[in-house]
């Protein structure tokens, strides 16, 4: 298994191979959509149709495309689940077409002038076609109004600066308000240092909100994806009513490379686990992404108010 | 020993030789050694307000530097003591109890560094496991029972990062207390008396104010993390010190904190007592019995200075 903990170097963990145009519509017309089990013609073993196919970087399964994503970029070999971006996560939760999105013009400024932040900012406001590294909004999922919150470890690793602080509280804000339950997916390398000082108030500020959210009496459900870790899970990530994760997620308080720098000991590999976690009763559910939508729907509905 | 607490000794060397030099062949040096001990006068005056981040840094983690509890001895009477968190075990790291400020029952707490290498290890070095934090917690929220003010003394290099800390929940204890601050009522004072390292200070200073000491420092991250974690290179330090906005003076104007203490010359640890007195002073000046008069007052104030930090475009 790579190395689990080195997330703010991290390269994307499966391979993409090139495409050859021809070559992809011939494999088209010949592979049957569950290709995996499929052999060439004569029983020749199977060509591998570029860019049809990624790789596992876990298990060194091939799988193809079109399945990985029905399997909600879980590998059906080892059944890894690959991080997913906000799109991707919102798509797989709320129901089509009742999402509202919240202040998705908010914008981070460069407080402390820190060299190259804002071109970073631009180059990835561009890339990832968000603004920041989280979405926030409104809808529902099997029918159930929520507050919905999804981060984007894409976005300078999911990290909290001053917007995504005010997003998350304003959404808290919001829930309270209008007395609806909220869902936070985080996923984030914690506050983010080019921000300095503003960020690390960025986790009082989310605590602060998530605790106005639960003196108005609402639900909050948070759900941590890979990775959650530093200021993030210092701060709202820890304060949910109720904690789910997906599996083998990374969760933890100290990066690996602080830690070791800090403490002078190496660490041990997959002690900052989901089920580490949950083996130390820090969370209350591992949940594999294809029962993710049903398992927030159930609870909802067992938390509606008549 | 600060670069220029060095050079000045040197100095003072120099000084010294010449009076002995003099005094062996019985010449008069007093014009070269005035000529010099002004120019110490002068290092003296202008060192310390042009000090670098960095040298606040290595100030700030001096083991000179005084504790809470030898603030604690210096400000309040009737100081005792109160350990554990009722869950796991009593966090050395972080001490606290009630005591009286000025005649006015209160809570302090803070986080605790040793005073020499034999403590500092007892201690963690002030790094508080989760069990600190939620002794710190179980005390403020017996302030809230009883209307006590809560002064709490930061100073730490963050919370410990270790297996441990993380088998019992460290970022479960910080959120808890932020969270739990935010809505305490009573008032709470956080003073940064040294060291504010990243989210194991800011679980003992969610409060009405924030106060630095002149030369304390607080930071999101150590510089050397921080220059770890941006750079892959812990020994840019010092540059990271400079950038990230560390002093109490840069997080002033920036509205991070809202006052700051003045120090003595040369810093803290040249007088305990006039630092203690300065602290003590500005402690004595808060209204606590009008705060806690208007307690929802304070914590909607309270709540509202966190919710204003932030820089960004809407």
């Amino acid at each position: 298994m790579p190395n689990k903990f080195n997330f703010f170097n991290k390269k994307p963990r499966y391979i993409e191979l090139p495409i050859n145009p021809q070559m992809q519509q011939q494999q088209q017309k010949s592979l049957p959509p569950n290709a995996d089990t499929a052999v060439g013609e004569n029983g020749a073993p199977p060509a591998i149709p570029d860019g049809l196919w990624i790789k596992c970087d876990f298990c060194g399964e091939l799988l193809y495309k079109k399945d990985f994503a029905a399997d909600l970029k879980v590998c059906k070999n080892c059944g890894h689940h690959y991080r997913m971006n906000a799109q991707e996560r919102l798509e797989m939760i709320v129901d089509e077409d009742t999402f509202n999105e919240f202040n998705a013009g908010l914008i981070s400024l460069n407080p402390l002038d820190f060299d190259g932040y804002d071109k970073k900012l631009l180059a990835l406001r561009e890339k990832t076609g968000m603004n920041e590294a989280v979405v926030t909004g409104y809808g529902k999922i099997d029918g159930y109004d929520a507050v919905i919150g999804v981060m984007d470890s894409n976005f300078i690793m999911g990290s909290m600066g001053s917007v995504v602080g005010e997003k998350v509280t304003r959404a808290f804000e919001y829930a309270a308000e209008k007395k609806l339950p909220i869902i936070i997916f985080t996923a984030s390398g914690g506050a983010r240092m080019q921000e300095g000082m503003f960020s690390l108030m960025q986790m009082a500020k989310t605590s602060a909100a998530a605790g106005f959210c639960a003196q108005a009496g609402q639900l909050y459900i948070t759900v941590l994806t890979d990775p959650t870790t530093g200021g993030v899970t210092a701060s709202f990530a820890m304060l949910g009513d109720i904690l789910l994760s997906e599996p083998q997620a990374l969760i933890g308080f100290a990066g690996k490379r602080v830690g070791e720098q800090t403490i002078g000991q190496k660490l041990p590999e997959g002690f900052q686990t989901a089920e580490f976690l949950l083996e130390h009763g820090f969370i209350d559910q591992i949940v594999a992404r294809k029962d993710m939508k049903a398992t927030l729907a159930q609870l909802l509905a067992l938390h509606v108010k008549n | 020993m600060l670069d220029y607490e060095k050079d000045i000794a040197e100095l003072r060397d120099k000084i010294e030789d010449l009076r002995k030099f003099a005094q062996e062949r019985n010449a008069d040096f007093s014009d070269e050694i005035g000529i010099l001990e002004a120019k110490i006068a002068k290092m003296e005056a202008t060192a310390l307000t042009n000090m670098s981040a960095m040298d606040k840094l290595t100030l700030s983690r001096m083991i000179e530097r005084p504790t809470t509890l030898d603030y604690i001895e210096k400000i309040f009477d009737d100081f005792i003591e109160f350990h554990g968190d009722r869950r796991f075990r009593d966090d050395p790291s972080i001490v606290g109890g009630i005591a009286r400020l000025n005649g006015m029952p209160v809570t302090v707490i803070g986080h605790q560094k040793g005073r020499n290498t034999k403590e500092n290890v007892q201690r963690n070095f002030g790094m508080p496991n989760p069990e600190g934090f939620r002794k710190a917690l179980r005390l403020m929220q017996q302030a809230e029972k009883f209307h006590r003010p809560i002064i709490c003394f930061v100073d730490t290099p963050g919370a410990d990062p270790g297996i441990g800390a993380e088998e019992r929940g460290q970022g479960e204890a910080i959120a808890t207390n932020l969270m739990m601050m935010s809505t305490m009522k009573t008032p709470i004072i956080a003073v940064v008396i040294g060291e504010g390292g990243s989210g194991g200070a800011l679980a003992l200073s969610v409060a009405d104010e924030i106060w630095m000491l002149e030369h304390a420092i607080y930071s999101i991250l150590s510089p050397e993390g921080f220059a770890s974690i941006l750079w892959k290179d812990a020994s840019r330090a010092r540059e990271a010190a400079e950038r990230i906005k560390i002093t109490a003076q840069d997080l002033h104007k920036l509205g991070i904190i809202d006052k700051i203490l003045p120090e003595p010359v040369g810093g803290a640890h040249k007088s305990l007592d006039e630092m203690a007195a300065t602290i003590k002073e500005y402690l004595i000046k808060v209204p606590f019995t009008e705060r806690l008069g208007n307690i929802d007052e304070l914590v909607k104030e309270r709540y509202d200075k966190y919710r204003k930090i932030g820089v960004f475009l809407a």
